[in-house]
């Protein structure tokens, strides 16, 4: 077992675990977005900020993918933890004003307006990638991925066009954190290959 | 390719031993007489944007149309980057060692008669000392270059790249002979980490600690282990890596190499942005020419030891210069950087240790091992050994590649070296180490020079591109444009770096425009510390550094955007007018004839007026003027 702390409170880890995973072991809140149990951790939503604090020494990684070690010193509510909790999910309020997901989660941690102009009122989706990543890690097909990069980032099927890679399995549907991808689903199916009113006589 | 020497035949053209390669230097010396004639034509990019191959096309007319004899003509050499860009085309003359700038095809015919046949210097294309105007002949007594210490750039502007044999002749290649004859793996690393070598990309991590620490990786995890060359130069105004890899690529090479056999490797990689074409060919004739040697390749100089190496190119992906990117690149996928909480050297490409370098840090490998740990050490400072090769640009009389010991102060390059500001006013500010880096202000101008002082003073080293600033420019400008810049090359992965961008953009956007308030600004740090503190990789966490500085040390030139809505330095379009003075306009009417927006009237030899409801603060008119009649307020 590993040894270390997290705020004060001495914990034990399995060999493996990351600081996550031992947080939510002993019911230490931390939020997250892009993490689920079922696809490897991709550290991108950046909510699981912590600090690791040695003397004067401190640095913030993301607990999602950070291993443990023994003795070090995990802090998950100190300023600087917050500072950029608080404003990613200002951010976040106004990249995606429609999702009530996230604007609960906000709220439970204080954030409940942006002072950012709000683009596109109707969007939900942040990108945390984790769709692609259920459909690439368990269904093993990649019909879908990000594509583009920086602020043009989107989810989609390969160039942009309906795939009938996709079997309509609904795992990213399922998966996705705030309902947004429902929304494209459709535009990432293409037509089914065999018609159900083939089948009727 | 050059024939070395008429004693070596195409068959045993390949070196079997170390000394071979000595005896191979040999003969190509023998064979070639110092004192014959010979032009020497820089064809880094800088000069060839100017025209220099088309002045090197004129010469080879006029020496053949001059009836030299065959035996006594010049031979004409076209070399990398020879540093002085804003002189470019720059031509040399040896055995004088003349130095000639701003060279125009129709001043050929003059140099091959009076230079090259009565061997007179031709005044006209001399280099002048500002302050005197009296003329220079040669390149030693230029002090941008006598100033300089020129260890890694040693060989580049006086080989041709494209030519092994004249690297050879120029020692190329002894370091790698010296190190399989005499030295073990071990000490190669040994020496490394001796000579207090630290990357030359940004961080400045200890080289020799990163090879070590690769080396307790492989005993660990076992082969293979991959070495790479970060070639992926992107820094707005950074062309240190590019003229390395144009003008002596040889030496990136041999570097690699040497830590292939350091580390064990059988497998490297170079991995060079599309946009160096240059480079690209020059680092593919270069290791043709190499394998042709068994320089590289299997068994090399009949050691037992092998190596392959590839050149990967970038598809134009900024990010993809950060490690991890990099790594994903090369493996075919898409270059957005992973989490990197294992280092490289123990989970890199592929999974496996790997040892990535910058070209700059790979240069200096041959260095060290040829002429010692102890002598690399005595170069620089405590701590910054070595020297650094510095891009300038911007605004300084001396646009080009400067190299320096480590720790000079920052004057001795922008204001000795690079001349100073082409008005002669002070700098205003220096941004080093590109959009991750920071603007140190004129009163630091005697900071020293080295990795440690720069990041205390809340700028980087970084790659080494020093961009210069004086009265004309705008500290929030300066932000807007690199943060534009950044928030166009996010890969868009983690939240901090695509969405905190973007808003501390949109932020300055409003100061620009004069809007906001001091509260902004607080905010504005506050937002600038989160995506330092929460983004992913080295992009987004540098990113807030040309803001941070730019309000740690002008936070004045900010307020006087907002609470004022004036920019001092008149630059924000929103925030300033043009006016002519009426007492300095001739009425040449030059300005109304370039106007764009014809919103400039007057009649002939009479002040002009500018209708300020329809100028567009284009500043054409500024820029035509030469009475300097035109003023922003």
């Amino acid at each position: 077992m590993i040894e270390f702390n997290i705020n004060d409170r001495k914990v034990e880890a399995r060999p493996g675990w990351t600081l996550l995973d031992t947080a939510r072991h002993y019911g230490v809140d931390i939020p997250t977005l892009c993490y689920h149990e079922s696809v490897a951790p991709s550290g991108a939503c950046r909510l699981c900020m912590v600090e690791l604090k040695d003397g004067d020494w401190s640095k913030l990684v993301a607990s999602c993918i950070y291993p443990v070690q023994d003795g070090i010193n995990v802090y998950t509510e100190t300023e600087r933890v917050q500072n950029v909790r608080r404003w990613i999910f200002e951010m976040l309020l106004s990249t995606c004003p429609a999702s009530q997901e996230i604007r609960k989660m906000a709220a439970r941690y204080g954030v409940k307006s942006t002072r950012f102009p709000i683009n596109d009122p109707d969007q939900t989706c942040m990108v945390c990638g984790l769709c692609s990543r259920v459909c690439e890690e368990v269904v093993g097909l990649s019909a879908i991925s990000t594509v583009d990069r920086g602020v043009h980032k989107k989810v989609s099927s390969p160039f942009l066009r309906p795939t009938d890679i996709c079997v309509a399995c609904g795992s990213c549907v399922s998966i996705c954190p705030t309902g947004a991808m429902q929304a494209i689903f459709d535009s990432v199916r293409g037509e089914p290959a065999m018609q159900l009113t083939q089948l009727t006589p | 390719m050059a024939n070395p020497g008429t004693a070596f035949k195409k068959e045993d053209w390949r070196l079997k031993s170390p000394e071979d390669l000595t005896a191979l230097r040999n003969q190509i010396l023998a064979s070639r007489d110092p004192d014959r004639p010979e032009i020497i034509v820089c064809h880094g990019s800088g000069c060839m944007a100017n025209g220099s191959p088309k002045v090197t096309d004129a010469l080879r007319e006029a020496l053949s149309e001059a009836g030299i004899d065959a035996r006594v003509r010049p031979g004409i050499k076209t070399t990398g980057c020879q540093g002085f860009c804003s002189r470019g085309p720059l031509v040399l003359i040896r055995p004088q060692g003349l130095f000639y700038q701003q060279v125009k095809p129709k001043d050929v015919k003059e140099i091959v008669e009076r230079s090259i046949m009565a061997g007179e210097p031709i005044e006209r294309l001399l280099y002048k000392l500002p302050d005197t105007g009296e003329p220079v002949f040669t390149e030693q007594e230029i002090p941008f270059y006598k100033l300089q210490e020129r260890v890694v750039l040693h060989n580049i502007g006086k080989i041709d790249p494209t030519d092994i044999t004249d690297t050879i002749a120029a020692g190329g290649y002894q370091a790698l002979a010296k190190a399989i004859a005499t030295m073990t793996p071990e000490q190669v690393v040994g020496e490394v980490e001796k000579s207090g070598l630290r990357g030359r990309g940004g961080a400045g991590f200890p080289t020799g600690r990163k090879w070590r620490s690769a080396l307790n990786a492989v005993a660990k995890k076992g082969r293979p282990v991959y070495v790479v060359v970060n070639g992926d130069e992107g820094d707005p105004g950074a062309f240190m890596d590019r003229t390395i890899m144009e003008g002596d690529p040889h030496a990136v090479l041999e570097g690699l190499i040497l830590g292939a056999y350091a580390l064990g490797a059988s497998q490297g990689y170079l991995y060079v942005r599309a946009e160096y074409p240059l480079a690209i060919k020059h680092l593919e004739i270069a290791m043709s020419q190499a394998r042709e040697l068994g320089l590289l390749g299997e068994n090399i100089l009949n050691s037992g030891f092998s190596l392959e190496v590839q050149i990967n190119r970038g598809a134009g992906a900024f990010v993809c210069g950060e490690s991890t990117a990099l790594f994903t690149s090369i493996e075919g996928k898409p270059g957005n950087p992973r989490p990197k909480y294992v280092r490289s050297v123990e989970e890199g490409l592929w999974g496996r240790p790997t040892v990535l370098n910058n070209v700059e840090t790979w240069a200096n490998i041959p260095l060290i091992i040829s002429k010692g740990a102890d002598w690399y050490a005595g170069l620089g400072v405590p701590h910054s050994t070595g020297t650094k090769v510095f891009s300038l640009v911007g605004k300084v009389n001396n646009v080009g590649l400067v190299e320096v010991p480590m720790g000079v102060p920052m004057s001795r390059i922008v204001e000795e070296i690079g001349g100073g500001v082409p008005n002669g006013s002070p700098f205003k500010a220096v941004q080093t180490g590109g959009p991750s880096g920071g603007c140190i202000p004129y009163h630091l101008k005697d900071t020293p020079v080295d990795f440690d002082s720069l990041t205390k003073a809340g700028s980087m080293m970084g790659s080494g591109a020093m961009i210069v600033m004086d009265d004309g420019d705008c500290v929030v400008d300066v932000g807007r444009y690199f943060l534009r810049f950044l928030e166009e090359e996010s890969c868009g992965k983690c939240l901090p770096c695509r969405l905190g961008l973007t808003r501390m953009r949109e932020i300055l956007d409003n100061f620009s425009r004069g809007q906001g308030n001091e509260k902004d600004i607080d905010d504005l740090i506050s937002l600038a510390q989160a995506v330092q503190d929460g983004a992913l990789c080295a992009l987004g966490s540098s990113a807030p550094n040309p803001v941070l500085t730019t309000i740690r040390y002008f936070k004045e030139e900010y307020i006087a955007h907002v609470r004022d809505h004036h920019c001092p330095a008149g630059v924000c379009k929103e925030l300033i007018t043009y006016a002519i003075d009426p007492e300095l306009c001739t009425g040449c009417t030059n300005c109304a004839r370039q106007c764009p927006n014809n919103c400039i009237s007057g009649e002939k030899k009479k002040p002009h007026v500018i209708d300020s409801n329809l100028c567009i603060r284009c500043g054409i008119c500024k820029e035509t003027c030469k009475f300097d009649a035109v003023k922003v307020s």
